[in-house]
């Protein structure tokens, strides 16, 4: 478990979490990405840009 | 074999596809950040092949370019990225072609865009070249709405939302078909239905499996070969006058359709990856 760097909620990681890995804070639905793992590092994930997409 | 694995933002599809690569014997997987990556035209790219999965199109598109002048083969490659990433280019490509797309028109000025409207008639879609998961589609029902669009996006948008592409509106019964391709197969499809004009998942679409039809499958391997060919989600409407074609997806996301259609869409890439890089 860890910290929403934006609710201050306890979060649970992903299985097998990888960096840039985006997820959801289930106490304030906000979505996270993880920016590093050792030393474990969240921040809230960035707005889509006009040309993301498939 | 060191397969790099351009991404940005990993998502629930970028996840399943790491998790297969590592289920893989003799791959070696390389992350290759597009937000850290710095090119030197000198260097060689110490990976076998690229898979690429970013989520930005600009920044896809001109890593593809780079790591292929490298001399190392992408999935998918920089020719079809650039095809499939830009609407009017992928309408060109399946003009070119013969396959069956809704008609369209494309014009430089809000006038001449009024006069292609008027050539199609009502309704019309008006979609930006770039641009994914149904964002900034409209759907002009008249002339007076034409006028307003027209002008908001001359005068409020950048300047390539002046570069007008305009579809014939097509009344799809609710629902369209997404179709996966992976190299020479139609492996999967999916319908999208929804009660909005817009079906795509991104914007509520629910999934639902798509028997491979014969025809179906004849269509997405042709769309699929029109734009160079690859792993591809072609998109299609179901029309009075027979499937058409209405966009082809280079970085396709698939994570909605696995359950429903039955078939490990992620195993089936990374072993097109596996072959392309042999």
């Amino acid at each position: 478990m860890c910290e929403c760097p934006v609710c201050g909620g306890e979060v649970e990681l992903p299985a097998d979490p990888v960096e840039s890995e985006l997820f959801e804070c289930a106490e304030c639905g906000v979505e996270l990405e993880i920016l590093a793992l050792d030393p474990l590092t969240l921040a809230e994930a960035p707005d889509a840009e006009e040309d993301w997409g498939e | 074999m060191r397969v790099g694995f351009l991404h940005s933002l990993i998502r629930k599809d970028e996840k399943l596809l790491i998790a297969e690569l590592r289920r893989r014997a003799g791959i070696d997987l390389v992350f290759l950040d597009d937000r850290r990556l710095v090119f030197d035209f000198h260097a060689r790219p110490e990976v076998d092949v690229v898979l690429e999965r970013s989520i930005n199109h600009s920044r896809a598109m001109h890593a593809l370019r780079l790591f292929e002048g490298a001399g190392t083969p992408c999935v998918n490659a920089y020719e079809v990225a650039r095809r499939c990433g830009d609407k009017i280019l992928t309408a060109a490509s399946l003009a070119e072609q013969g396959v069956p797309q809704p008609e369209a028109r494309v014009a430089f000025t809000p006038e001449s865009a009024l006069d292609a409207i008027g050539e199609l008639g009502f309704p019309v879609v008006l979609k930006p070249a770039v641009g994914s998961w149904g964002r900034l589609l409209s759907k002009i029902n008249d002339r007076d709405a034409a006028e307003t669009v027209l002008e908001h996006k001359s005068i409020l948008g950048s300047y390539h939302h002046s570069i007008f592409f305009v579809q014939k509106y097509v009344a799809k019964g609710g629902r369209d078909i997404r179709s996966f391709v992976v190299g020479d197969e139609c492996v999967a499809a999916i319908h999208r239905t929804s009660e909005h004009w817009i079906t795509n998942t991104a914007r509520g679409g629910l999934a639902a499996n798509c028997p491979v039809t014969p025809e179906l499958a004849d269509l997405s391997l042709r769309a699929a070969d029109a734009v160079g060919g690859g792993v591809l989600a072609v998109d299609l409407f179901e029309s009075a006058d027979g499937l058409l074609v209405n966009e082809v997806n280079y970085t396709m996301e698939f994570r909605n359709s696995i359950d429903v259609t039955g078939v490990d869409i992620p195993e089936r890439i990374v072993s097109y990856l596996a072959a392309t890089a042999a």
